[in-house]
């Protein structure tokens, strides 16, 4: 027998298996049942609920496989007589206590302890006393609690733990008396949270905006993609009557493992808002109306046609490829490469020596096995929860995580180095690291970069030697960067200390697909596939401080979405056409013609994430009324303009097309640059208007009701109205 | 939400800090959850046999723990009060050998001499008749019971009046 596997009998199968593995990841990986409550894959081994009890042959008394470690020459029985025996007996003691209360409950018919009921259970109670009863707790709005079906498996208090990476639920008082609480009255706050809901066996934790709204098995399970970062990850919408009832996470163990962020759970709320569009509308005297899809087309097809060249469009950069795509085509068509998704950035001076789509430089998976990790100007728990998940699994097994930002933001991990600054130059620690990572005085516009930086020091140098010795070492850029006046210096730094240091280079790119719409050409500077552009556009943020002529906006709300944004909805020349789910305040005032385009869930398309990942997805939801999708509209839109084949008859085709166009360029480094940066006027910039807040990344999300009532959702109302006024 | 808690570890007095730091130099390191138990006896004793939410906090801070495991202790163990109680603990043991040896007597009477149940305390702050103590291994001079720490052992009820009688 070789050193690392030993042979196992189960119920007479031999299965091989890994010294020290529970007995229970050994029956599962060869699909054999073994019931259980507490014992979960992701989380630690409690054994605490005892189902799982098996027979093995001279033990004495039945063992909990979750618990047992296998040994060579184990024989085990897990449908043996003694064995069920076991689990039936715990069966009984835990529906002790538990409410008869399955109808009622939003648990029933996905319920573990139902199912087990069904199969382990006796059908009459030998309990004759009183059940016990616990009193339910707030933990905020978006878990709901129901804790006298509790059976203390502790599943969501090992969550907080050992996931979130902050204990805020613990186990209170002693055997029969034993709650799950936050002891006093507080909310469950962490960013990943709502996964407790899935963790929970039983109906204790359930969804609170999802609440007595469906029933399981009325609903139609769909795969679909996350909307709100880069990551991509895998989601399950549940839908009834063609409307999405709540969102689950989709296991993909390479992105999002078991996990779905609070963000993706929760904001299919917004999907509903009172300014929800179910018509298009035209601007007439000085308000909208309602007017008929022909209407709204030949206006914004007019309006396009007579501003040609002198048009653009602004896009979300969590815009499907397909839209991307169908963009660019159309406003190639009029002549113009005004066209842009980077909608927060303010410093456009790199541009040129940017990868062809914003990568994160390795996998994601890659990240938790990372041994160093410097992230420069990023709130990550914000910007990307899951990926900030990864990083703090790094940090976990011993990584060094460190950090320059403009403030210090609460990692539950340990930080190595942790540099932070004023807004306006906390990055040139950034500069000192590459001083200190090169005896060569940089030239060029890297030496502009490094004037005036502080000299390193030895923190500095000791940083550049992990870095350098590490066996697999990053930089992750955040997204304070990308919005960050200075951009283009901190990019050159960056890519600079990344090629001293042989560490890989990537970005948190925003939205959910600023890679797709860089490949498809939604860049001024750059058509589909990343090729230059012979003559190049506008950037978004001189589109929106001198607006062409006729000016689209694809799923945004400038105000919100695009540096100075509001400047837009004052503007009251030339013709803004708004393509939007939503009718808000800055649109109401901006927007010329209204076209009501399908939000998440309702639209198929494709997004491509941060490792370069194309993850396509079909419509799961019916858009309301006449609501249509974007790229049927931008189809039509094409069509009357006369743009040359553009007769996709499906989203698929679109995306195909697109794919073919795009080739698969390669997130290659930065280029070098020789040329010296142009000088950047002066203007102060706050962090808050550089710290967008987590949900109010995009339009959906700032409808998403139960989300806004969170502890970072009041917060940053209260950040927004500063930055309004600032 | 904050890495630990946020309430100042000034509540706590320089000798309760000594005595939590005694206890965390016993264990590994890192392994400041191992001195919950000792920290909340030794702010316990401070607080006149009584834990309050800010002082948890406290000691939470102070041990760089999510206050939520120190709960999880308080709640756990019988001997810490996370509620206001008199000043004085009286624990009558009223398990096996005690219950034997008149220990329910004893404490039905301290129960009756005081006019409260076990598990409340006096009007006047004065006396806290613990709710249910389990044995407290002095079987051979049962029953007994214990007032702040201190055994009293083959009592009669006269020395149980005598014993309370004495208390401030």
């Amino acid at each position: 027998m070789s050193q690392d596997k030993i042979t196992i009998t189960v119920n007479g199968v031999e299965l091989e298996a890994r010294p020290g593995q529970m007995l229970i990841e050994v029956t599962d990986a060869a699909d054999i049942y073994v019931p259980r409550f507490c014992y979960h894959a992701k989380l630690s081994v409690a054994a605490n609920c005892r189902l799982c009890l098996v027979e093995v042959e001279n033990a004495s008394k039945p063992l909990p496989a979750c618990a047992t470690p296998v040994a060579a020459g184990m024989k085990v029985h897990t449908r043996s007589a003694k064995a069920i025996g076991a689990q039936r007996a715990t069966m009984e003691f835990l529906l002790i206590n538990h409410p008869l209360d399955c109808p009622i409950c939003d648990q029933g018919g996905e319920c573990e302890l139902q199912d087990l009921a069904m199969g382990f259970g006796r059908d009459i109670s030998r309990y004759t006393e009183r059940k016990r009863v616990v009193r339910d707790k707030n933990i905020g709005p978006l878990v709901s609690t129901d804790m006298t079906r509790c059976i203390h498996c502790t599943r969501c208090v090992r969550f907080t733990e050992e996931i979130a990476g902050f204990q805020e639920l613990g186990t209170m008082g002693r055997s029969d008396r034993v709650e799950i609480s936050t002891w006093i009255e507080r909310s469950v706050e962490h960013e990943l949270s709502g996964n407790i809901i899935d963790l929970c066996p039983v109906g204790a934790l359930n969804s609170k905006p999802y609440r007595f709204s469906a029933r399981a098995w009325e609903m139609s399970q769909h795969p679909t993609v996350a909307p709100h970062d880069c990551t991509g990850a895998h989601l399950y919408a549940h839908v009834m009557d063609g409307r999405i009832k709540r969102v689950v996470p989709r296991a993909c163990e390479s992105i999002n493992e078991t996990w779905a962020s609070d963000r993706d759970r929760f904001s299919y709320e917004g999907l509903d808002a009172p300014d929800r569009l179910r018509e298009p509308m035209v601007r007439e005297d000085d308000g909208l109306r309602v007017a008929s899809w022909d209407e709204a087309l030949d206006r914004a097809a007019a309006a396009l046609r007579d501003a040609g060249a002198d048009s653009g469009a602004l896009v979300s950069p969590s815009a499907t490829v397909e839209e991307g795509f169908l963009l660019n085509r159309l406003f190639g068509h009029l002549g113009s490469a005004n066209i842009d998704h980077r909608l927060r950035q303010r410093d456009f001076r790199g541009q040129g020596e940017e990868p062809a789509w914003p990568s994160l430089g390795l996998s994601i998976a890659a990240v938790e096995f990372l041994d160093q990790l410097l992230v420069v100007g990023s709130n990550l728990r914000h910007e990307a929860p899951l990926i900030a998940h990864r990083v703090r699994k790094a940090a976990q097994r011993g990584a060094g995580v460190h950090f320059v930002n403009p403030a210090r933001y609460p990692y539950l991990f340990p930080v190595g180095q942790y540099y932070s600054g004023d807004v306006g130059d906390f990055w040139r620690d950034l500069a000192s690291l590459v001083l200190a990572a090169t005896d060569k005085v940089p030239g060029g516009a890297l030496a502009q970069a490094v004037a005036g930086a502080p000299q390193p020091e030895d923190r500095h140098r000791q940083l550049v030697g992990r870095l350098r010795e590490a066996k697999a070492s990053a930089i992750l850029l955040g997204q304070l960067t990308l919005r960050h006046p200075r951009r283009a210096e901190i990019e050159l730094l960056a890519a600079e200390l990344a090629r001293l240091t042989g560490s890989s280079i990537g970005v948190v790119s925003e939205g959910a697909n600023s890679a797709g719409l860089s490949l498809v050409g939604v860049l001024p500077h750059r058509d589909v596939g990343g090729r230059s552009r012979a003559t190049q556009g506008l950037p978004a943020a001189t589109m929106l401080a001198r607006p062409p002529r006729a000016l689209m906006l694809v799923g945004i709300e400038p105000e919100a979405d695009c540096v100075a944004g509001d400047r837009l909805t004052r503007h009251r020349e030339g013709t803004v056409i708004a393509l939007t789910s939503w009718l808000g305040p800055g649109l109401k005032s901006a927007a010329d013609v209204v076209l009501p385009i399908a939000a998440f869930g309702e639209t198929p398309g494709t997004f491509v994430n941060c490792e370069g990942r194309w993850q396509s997805f079909d419509a799961v939801a019916r858009p309301p009324a006449a609501v249509r999708p974007a790229w049927k509209v931008l189809r039509v839109l094409g069509n009357n303009l006369g743009v040359a084949d553009f007769n996709y008859e499906s989203s698929d085709a679109v995306r195909v097309a697109a794919a073919a166009a795009a080739g698969d360029p390669r997130a290659a480094a930065y280029t070098a640059r020789s040329a010296a940066l142009p000088a950047v006027g002066g203007g102060s910039v706050n962090l808050s208007a550089l710290d967008v807040p987590m949900y109010e990344v995009d339009a959906l999300l700032r409808r998403a009701g139960s989300l806004q009532q969170t502890a970072d959702g009041r917060k940053q109302s209260q950040a927004t109205a500063e930055r309004r006024t600032a | 939400m904050s890495t630990s808690s946020d309430k100042p570890a000034g509540l706590l007095s320089a000798h309760v800090r000594e005595e939590i730091d005694r206890w965390v130099a016993k264990f590994p390191p890192g392994r400041q959850r191992s001195a919950v138990i000792g920290a909340l006896h030794a702010v316990q004793h401070e607080n006149h046999g009584y834990l309050t939410q800010e002082l948890m906090e406290a000691v939470a801070g102070y041990l760089g723990l999510p206050p939520v495991q120190v709960f999880e202790v308080a709640s756990f163990y019988s001997m810490f009060e996370t509620r206001p109680v008199g000043r004085h603990c009286v624990a009558v043991c009223t398990n096996i050998s005690c219950m034997l040896c008149g220990g329910e007597g004893v404490l039905a009477h301290i129960e009756k001499r005081l006019g409260i149940k076990a598990g409340e305390s006096t009007g006047d702050g004065r006396i806290y008749l613990k709710k249910e103590e389990e044995c407290l291994a002095a079987c051979t001079g049962a029953p007994m019971m214990m007032v702040d720490h201190k055994y009293h052992e083959h009592l009669t009820l006269a020395r149980v009046d005598e014993i309370l009688d004495s208390l401030e």
